[in-house]
């Protein structure tokens, strides 16, 4: 019984995201390179023709070449290699920073919206002192506090994130708070978490999760950017806004190696706001008939 | 009016006192001490000793607090630990570099947000749309250190244009000009992705609107209907959307800042932080925050203007 509905509602969600991509080209568009850029991330230890950190000092600032294809940085580390291990830095914290704000920031958000007076106000007053900083700044201070590991900076960017996956859950539990079925629920005698985790969370998922696709986007670029302000994943580990950083003290002798770097960040950050852009317009019964906001 | 501008900076009193609290605590929890930092860990354990008392470091942290709490609320950021200098004095000379960058960014992204935002709109789904809904997807999908490395390789390297350290002479306002252009067009450009995409779609819901109809029918000239009508409404939607972007460009401005090696808020938290300058770290945070308040109610109260319903609902709240 429980996992025919449970099988149910797996469907629905898959129908729904399928109907939402079939309304939205652009983002069909940018989930094949999403998926493409995470397919070429998880093959990349074997894909990768070099090792990333293994340094050929007598080859160092080479152009492209049938060895190096597309040359090699300051350390004669190939390039192409250090891009591919790059991206699953950008794709891990990217994801699983989003990941953890959404279940952190969503909980929050869905007991505010649910509980409603007191709760909601020292939640939603915590989440305003969270968003007086600006975001990079704020990640800029706690990982200067924490220190720039891997896991660190999953934490640092998740916390800029929070308050706006509580903004963003509290608005349609307040709506459907008010439904016959969460009434019903609580008559029968069913605990508050329960009807949370049951009735609220599946109602509410859908919007949550396009805004996640949206601030995966914001993650990776807050990413690049402490790494690129030198708080990021420590060198020699390869990541884009390291890199980016390294090739930027050469920019006179070899521009190149801050822009492919640059350009592969730029790629996955735009293929990530084509699919949450696309996925909201759909979702969104006003911007339908075309209407697209983007 | 009045009463509305009242009530919302009393709101934000104890979301400023929370801020003021967090600030103080993460600030203390930054590893390493400052008193070693500054002496170097060479130093003999007395003298490290000694200047923990000059400083202050010795005392309780509730004191240290207080103290702190007394201050900002007067405005008293404290002095810096490495130069002796007022926290203040520091921000006082890189603030006119941040304000230069921040109006400028702010002024390009809107001159050119707004014609594209409603361009696109008026042309919805005709190739002109379509090119600038790309292009400002684009934008916004560039880091703005991205941005600014680009720019800086166009314009200052291959063309010889501008200047590669943007710091500028603040008594010349010719050079502060010169060195201006390239920060604030990579800023400005991201403003602009923000700026056209939020006019286009508020364009666009207002352009369907009956009274726009009205206003055809009257026979009023189109620029008359879309500059007076539709624009004046849908400029709420496009404050709103400044109004948030504005704290982004402030910390976005970090970035910019260190590619073009400008002096500014940014470079001045960066600094604080290898310095591990407490005072200056934790008087920048408080201005961050205060100016994040400030830049909210700025919007809060530019609604009002653009939409009397606004202030009427607020005040008769």
């Amino acid at each position: 019984m429980r996992t025919a509905a449970d099988a149910s509602r797996l469907a629905r969600a898959a129908h729904w995201t399928f109907r939402l991509l079939n309304a939205s080209r652009a983002s069909a568009a940018g989930l094949a390179v999403f998926v493409a850029i995470c397919a070429l991330a998880v093959a990349t230890p074997w894909l990768a023709p070099h090792d990333p950190v293994a340094q050929d000092i007598p080859h160092r600032l080479e152009a492209p070449s049938a060895r190096y294809l597309l040359g090699t940085d300051t350390f004669g580390r190939d390039i192409l290699s250090r891009l591919l291990w790059g991206s699953r830095i950008s794709l891990t914290i990217g994801i699983a920073s989003i990941l953890l704000a959404m279940v952190v920031g969503g909980a929050l958000g869905v007991l505010a919206g649910y509980r409603g007076s007191r709760i909601d106000l020292a939640i939603m007053r915590l989440m305003d002192v969270l968003l007086s900083f600006p975001t990079l700044i704020m990640g800029l201070l706690i990982v200067a506090v924490l220190g720039p590991s891997m896991a660190n900076l999953i934490g640092a960017i998740a916390l800029t994130v929070v308050p706006k996956f509580a903004r963003i859950a509290r608005a349609p539990t307040m709506a459907v708070r008010e439904r016959e079925f969460i009434e019903a629920s609580r008559a029968l005698g069913v605990s508050d978490l329960r009807i949370m985790a049951v009735h609220v969370v599946p109602n509410i998922a859908g919007e949550v999760l396009v805004m996640a696709s949206l601030w995966t986007a914001t993650a990776v670029r807050i990413e690049a950017s402490l790494s690129f302000i030198g708080l990021g994943v420590k060198p020699p580990t390869a990541t884009w806004g390291g890199m980016i950083r390294e090739g930027f003290e050469h920019i006179l002798d070899a521009p190149w190696l801050s822009v492919y770097p640059g350009l592969c960040l730029l790629l996955l950050v735009f293929s990530l706001n084509l699919v949450g852009d696309g996925l909201r317009d759909a979702a969104d019964p006003r911007l339908r008939n075309g209407q697209s906001s983007w | 009016m009045l009463g509305y501008t009242v009530r919302r900076l009393l709101a934000a009193v104890p979301t400023l006192l929370a801020v003021l609290t967090v600030i103080f605590l993460v600030i203390r929890m930054v590893p390493g001490d400052p008193a070693v930092a500054l002496l170097g860990s060479h130093a003999s354990a007395a003298a490290i000793e000694a200047l923990r008392e000059r400083l202050g470091l010795n005392q309780p942290l509730h004191v240290q607090y207080l103290q702190f709490l007394r201050g900002a609320l007067r405005g008293d950021l404290g002095v810096s630990l490495m130069s002796g200098r007022p926290v203040w004095e520091h921000l006082w000379n890189v603030l006119p570099y941040t304000i230069d960058l921040t109006l400028a960014s702010v002024l390009i992204g809107v001159a050119l947000g707004l014609p594209l935002g409603i361009v696109s709109a008026l042309y919805r789904n005709r190739f002109l749309d379509l090119a600038t809904r790309v292009l400002s997807l684009l934008g916004l999908s560039l880091p703005a250190f991205f941005t600014a490395i680009l720019l800086m390789l166009a314009f200052s390297i291959r063309l010889g244009l501008f200047p590669v350290i943007s710091e500028g002479r603040l008594d010349d306002p010719l050079d502060r000009l010169h060195h201006l252009v390239l920060p604030a067009l990579s800023l400005g450009l991201i403003m602009m992705t923000y700026v056209t995409r939020a006019t286009r779609a508020a364009m666009l819901e207002v352009l369907g609107e009956d009274y726009i109809r009205t206003a055809r029918a009257k026979g009023l000239s189109e620029r008359v209907v879309v500059l007076y009508h539709a624009l004046r409404n849908a400029l709420i939607s496009i404050v709103t959307v400044v109004g948030l972007y504005l704290g982004i460009l402030i910390g976005n401005s970090v970035l910019t800042e260190i590619v073009f090696n400008r002096p500014g808020l940014g470079k001045l938290i960066v600094g604080a932080l290898e310095e591990r300058d407490y005072n200056v770290l934790q008087g920048l945070m408080v201005f961050y925050a205060f100016l994040v308040v400030v830049i909210n109610l700025i919007t809060d109260l530019a609604y009002g203007l653009c939409d009397p319903r606004v202030k009427y609902h607020a005040d008769s709240r």
